[in-house]
């Protein structure tokens, strides 16, 4: 069911998802659902309607038990392991009581750092976000593109072995959109962090993923992961370029024979 | 610009209508001038009891009393309401009684105080404290309840324990929930003492100054102290206005 790539090219494991079950109302969403997912590359998770999407990154990252099963992160509990969550309810994630350079530095003070190392943290990823407004108004009082944005630097803050992002931009304008699908790229490109991505727009989680895992109906199961190797940075251009044309429709053929099932 | 400065008056123009109305009822004698004093009376009347002391007296007691059995409704009811609002279950237990006493008028507890406490201070202070501390406990276990799930979510997906997500999330997505309540409170706190000071054997404070100038048939005095009291309650609301957007500024946004 799962098509592992050869062992040659095949990356290091970052996730690996066992015997994972879940059920809602006593149907089955997931039953005895395995997968790896890969080190350092943007993973994206695309399917039907209600087939848990979302649900199952909310599994791995710890926001929704597990019926049964467990996910390790390189071997490790997700209690030892730092990740980044970025939601898609920005607006509802950030937290609007304090400023939003305050808002990034709140897992550091978590983690126990010092006032000087959030500092000198935060000025860190501000340099490198290229972030040309001010961090230290209220979230309330930034656009939505910006909260956003706030709300990657403050996943991005404790330096995560992996973010998860469920339907990052799909509250954004379509401008909005294509300029953090870049600033996403860029960050990945400096970073190399392992990027688990649910979206419900194809062109968006193929657009920036190394492979895309296509979920069947529920019971959910994978339907087929279809790789896309296209060198990055990618461009707008890259949108009509044959690999990408091609991975696409790919795409859209196996989650279209999913649907009618 | 001249129209935006008449603009500004707007609210005045009430305020101006309804002594005018006023004066115009006296003066034409509409109503026994025995019942219904000239705005001017009335306002001396003001100054003379702010100025000989009297009324400011009455003034500061109602004021203190109000703000005890407010302060003991907060201590009682905002660590209760967080108690009860972080458990659904536990809140789903109790939710018929508070809702039960929140509905029953707090005048109609007097008696009952009367007995365990006797006719003194304690009583006053303590109906008033009961009827807020209601207003507020609700008020706040709804604002914990209601805090946003995803709020609490992106604290723990970075790693905050129970204890954290609850001081640095729940607390204040509580606030504002929180602070209708206390604003609630104090309106009906100061509702209970100027009662209880009409009606429960006191010698002093706004309640008991307004019943005594009814009963000499001292008019002026009477719309004066009634005046004070509204001055106490507007003045008390507006406090809260204006403390809620100092410090819950992102309350509905």
């Amino acid at each position: 069911m799962n098509a592992p790539a050869p062992a040659a090219i095949r990356p290091p494991t970052e996730i690996t998802i066992r015997g994972l079950a879940k059920s809602f109302a006593g149907q089955p969403l997931y039953a005895g659902f395995d997968l790896d997912l890969p080190k350092a590359q943007v993973t994206s998770i695309f399917g039907p309607n209600g087939c848990g999407k979302s649900t199952i990154i909310n599994m791995v990252a710890g926001l929704v038990p597990m019926d049964a099963g467990e996910a390790l992160f390189d071997g490790k509990r997700l209690r030892d392991t730092v990740i980044g969550y970025v939601f898609q309810n920005y607006r509802e994630a950030l937290f609007p009581w304090k400023r939003a350079i305050d808002n990034i530095k709140y897992p550091l003070k978590l983690a126990g750092r010092t006032a000087a190392e959030c500092d000198a943290r935060a000025e860190e990823l501000v340099a490198s976000f290229d972030i040309r407004f001010d961090l230290r108004r209220y979230p309330y009082e930034l656009s939505g593109g910006q909260q956003q944005l706030v709300s990657i630097m403050r996943a991005l803050a404790p330096q995560p072995e992996v973010l998860f992002l469920d339907e990052p931009f799909s509250a954004l304008d379509y401008e909005m959109t294509l300029f953090m699908r870049d600033k996403l790229q860029d960050i990945f490109e400096a970073t190399k962090t392992t990027m688990i991505l649910v979206s419900h727009d194809l062109e968006e989680a193929v657009y920036l993923a190394d492979q895309v895992i296509l979920l069947t109906r529920r019971p959910t199961r994978i339907a087929e992961i279809v790789p896309f190797t296209a060198p990055r940075p990618r461009r707008p251009e890259t949108l009509t370029s044959d690999a990408f044309v091609q991975a696409k429709a790919r795409c859209l053929e196996v989650f279209q024979r999913e649907v009618r099932k | 610009m001249l129209r935006a400065k008449l603009g500004a008056l707007t609210p005045a123009i009430g305020a101006v209508g309804f002594v005018v109305l006023w004066w115009l009822v006296y003066r034409l004698g509409l109503v026994d001038p025995v019942l219904l004093p000239s705005p001017a009376e009335s306002f001396r009347a003001i100054w003379d009891g702010f100025a000989g002391g009297a009324l400011t007296r009455d003034f500061l007691i109602t004021i203190k009393r109000t703000l005890a059995a407010f302060a003991i409704a907060v201590a009682v009811a905002v660590p209760l309401g967080i108690l009860l609002g972080s458990s659904q279950r536990v809140y789903g237990s109790v939710e018929f009684v508070i809702d039960f006493f929140r509905s029953t008028p707090a005048s109609a507890m007097f008696p009952l105080f009367l007995v365990i406490l006797g006719v003194g201070e304690g009583t006053k202070i303590a109906v008033a404290a009961f009827g807020a501390a209601l207003l507020i406990l609700f008020n706040t276990a709804y604002g914990v309840m209601n805090a946003r799930k995803t709020r609490q979510a992106a604290a723990r997906v970075m790693g905050a324990s129970r204890a954290r997500v609850m001081v640095d999330v729940t607390l204040l997505e509580s606030l504002p929930q929180t602070f209708i309540g206390m604003r609630a409170g104090i309106s009906f706190a100061l509702v209970i003492v100027i009662v209880a000071e009409m009606f429960i054997g006191s010698t002093d404070g706004l309640g008991q100054r307004v019943i005594n100038a009814q009963m000499i048939f001292n008019m002026p005095e009477m719309y004066a102290t009634i005046f004070a009291a509204g001055v106490l309650g507007y003045g008390l609301n507006l406090l809260f206005i204006v403390v809620e957007r100092r410090f819950i500024h992102w309350g509905g946004k």
